[in-house]
C-alpha cells in the first residue's frame, strides 16, 4: 500500500518538477499571460481554487488568446486518515477549464477493522467563466462548473448506507479581488454555492439513508496577498450529512500559498474535516505542488 | 446541521465585516498625496514609466500595438497621467482614454501583459507593495474603456 503510494506520487512529482526545471526565464511569456497566481491553485478535486473550495478562477495563466495547463500533486494527512490527488488540467481561452483528479484516502487506522486499505476516486470536471474578470470587472468574476465524481471501492460505502457509487456536483462561484484593500495589500474573496448528493465528497459515496437528495452547500474562502508571491487565507466548506451511521462535519482550512512565478505553486494548510466516519476531529496538514504550463 | 449552518453564517460575516472594513479605510485615504509621495513623486513615476516602456518594447504580444508612436510624448502624457492619479499636482493633456484605444482591438491577453510590465517596473524601481496595488486601484476604471467593453 505504501508502496502504491510512493509511485504514484513519483509518477507525478517527476513531470512536476521536469517542467520547473526545464522551462527558461526566456519561456516565461509562453506560461500565459494572466497575473501572477490569478489561477488559482489545484483543488483536492481537480479544479482551480483553493485547496477545500473551488473558485471562479479558471486554472493556469492562460489569457483570452491562449491555452494553458495544469499539474499537481497533492497530500493531506489527518489523525487518521492520509488523502493523496493527483490532479490535471486544460484551459482554453480562459474561457473553460476541463480538469481530471484522482483522489486515494488511506484508511490508516479503520483499515484493518474494515478489511479495505484504501477508498479510490476519478472526478472528471468542466468549469465555464460566465462573465467578469476576477481582477478588473466591479462585480468580480462569476463561473459554473461540473465534478462528475465516480467511486471506485464501492463495497464500503455500500455497507455504510450509501446509495450510489457515481454523482455529479454543481456548482456556482464568484471570485473578486479588492485592490488596496487590506493595509495597501490585495483581498481575494471567493463563494461558491454547490449542489451535491456526496458522502465526504463522494469518497464514502453519494445519497444515504438520512438523505438522498441534493443540497445546496455554501462555500467561501479569502485570502490576503502579502506580495504577488504569497498568499495567506482560509476557507470553509459547507458538507451534507446524509448517513446516519456517523455524522458528517464541515470541512475549514488556513492555508499559505507560494508562487515564485507562473510555473510553480505551493500550497501549505492546516485542515480541519471534523468527524469523519466515526473516528473524531480529524485535523491535519496539507501539502500542494502545482505546475503550469 | 445547526452548528453547521451556524458556522458558515459567522464565516460569511467575518468575511462581510473585512470587506466593509477595507471599504472605510480605502475612503478616509482618498484625498491625500501619500500615494505620489510613495511613488517618488513625478520624477520616480518617470523612470517607472520608462522601464515600462523598455518592458514593453521586448515584448511580442503587445510591442506592435506601440509601433510608431512617438515615444517622448507617450512617456509625459502617460507620467502626468500616473502623476495625476496618484494625488500629485500634474495634469493629464492626452486624449480620453476611450477615443485613444478605439481602434486597438485590445484582448485581455495585451491588456494582462501591459499590467504585468507596469508591475515589473514598479519592482525595479522598488516602489512598495501597497503602492503598487493602490496605483492599480486607481487605474481600474480605465479597463472597460481601453478594452472598449
Amino acid at each position: 500500500m505504501t508502496l502504491s503510494i510512493n509511485t504514484q506520487w513519483a509518477k507525478t512529482v517527476v513531470p512536476v518538477l521536469a517542467l520547473g526545471l526545464l522551462a527558461t526565464p526566456a519561456a516565461l511569456a509562453d506560461v500565459g499571460s494572466r497575473i501572477w497566481a490569478t489561477g488559482g491553485v489545484t483543488t483536492i478535486e481537480g479544479s482551480a481554487g483553493g485547496g477545500l473550495v473551488p473558485w471562479a478562477v479558471l486554472g493556469s495563466y492562460a489569457d483570452d488568446e491562449e491555452w494553458g495547463g495544469t499539474a499537481a500533486l497533492s497530500r493531506a494527512e489527518v489523525d487518521d486518515y492520509t488523502l493523496s490527488v493527483t490532479g490535471a488540467g486544460l484551459n482554453w481561452n480562459n474561457r473553460i477549464e476541463v480538469t481530471v483528479a484522482r483522489q486515494t484516502l488511506d484508511l490508516d487506522t479503520l483499515g484493518f477493522a474494515l478489511q479495505q486499505d484504501e477508498l479510490n476516486q476519478d472526478i472528471f470536471g468542466a468549469k465555464v467563466r460566465l462573465a467578469g474578470d476576477v481582477l478588473y470587472s466591479p462585480w468580480g468574476q462569476w463561473s459554473a462548473g461540473v465534478l462528475h465524481k465516480r467511486q471506485r471501492d464501492f463495497t464500503v460505502p455500500d455497507t455504510i448506507g450509501a446509495r450510489t457509487d457515481s454523482g455529479t456536483d454543481v456548482y456556482i462561484s464568484g471570485s473578486k479581488l479588492f485592490f488596496a484593500a487590506v493595509f495597501g495589500r490585495n483581498l481575494l474573496v471567493n463563494a461558491t454555492a454547490r449542489g451535491t448528493r456526496a458522502n465526504q465528497g463522494g469518497l464514502l459515496g453519494f445519497g444515504g439513508d438520512r438523505n438522498n437528495s441534493y443540497e445546496v452547500m455554501a462555500e467561501v474562502g479569502a485570502g490576503v496577498f502579502i506580495n504577488r508571491q504569497w498568499l495567506v487565507g482560509a476557507e470553509y466548506r459547507q458538507k451534507p450529512d446524509n448517513l446516519s451511521f456517523a455524522r458528517e462535519d464541515d470541512w475549514w482550512d488556513v492555508f499559505v500559498a507560494w508562487v515564485p512565478d507562473r510555473r510553480l505553486a505551493i500550497t501549505a494548510a492546516f485542515v480541519n474535516l471534523g468527524d469523519v466516519a466515526t473516528l473524531t476531529d480529524q485535523q491535519g496538514v496539507y501539502l500542494s505542488l502545482q505546475g503550469s504550463f | 446541521m445547526g452548528t453547521t449552518n451556524i458556522r458558515a453564517f459567522i464565516a460569511v460575516v467575518m468575511i462581510a465585516a473585512g470587506l466593509i472594513s477595507s471599504g472605510c479605510q480605502s475612503l478616509q485615504s482618498q484625498p491625500d498625496n501619500s500615494l505620489y509621495l510613495q511613488l517618488g513623486e513625478r520624477a520616480g513615476i518617470a523612470d517607472v514609466v520608462e522601464d515600462m516602456l523598455y518592458l514593453i518594447v521586448e515584448d511580442e504580444r503587445i510591442n506592435h500595438q506601440f509601433k510608431g508612436i512617438n515615444v517622448a510624448r507617450f512617456h509625459r502624457n502617460l507620467t502626468d497621467q500616473l502623476c495625476e492619479l496618484s494625488g500629485g499636482p500634474c495634469q493629464y493633456k492626452g486624449r480620453e482614454m476611450r477615443e485613444l484605444h478605439a481602434a486597438m482591438n485590445i484582448t485581455n491577453t495585451q491588456f494582462n501583459a501591459l499590467a504585468e510590465n507596469l508591475i515589473l517596473a514598479m519592482e525595479s524601481n522598488q516602489i512598495p507593495t501597497g503602492a503598487q496595488n493602490r496605483l492599480i486601484k486607481q487605474l481600474l476604471p480605465m479597463y472597460s474603456d481601453i478594452r472598449h467593453l
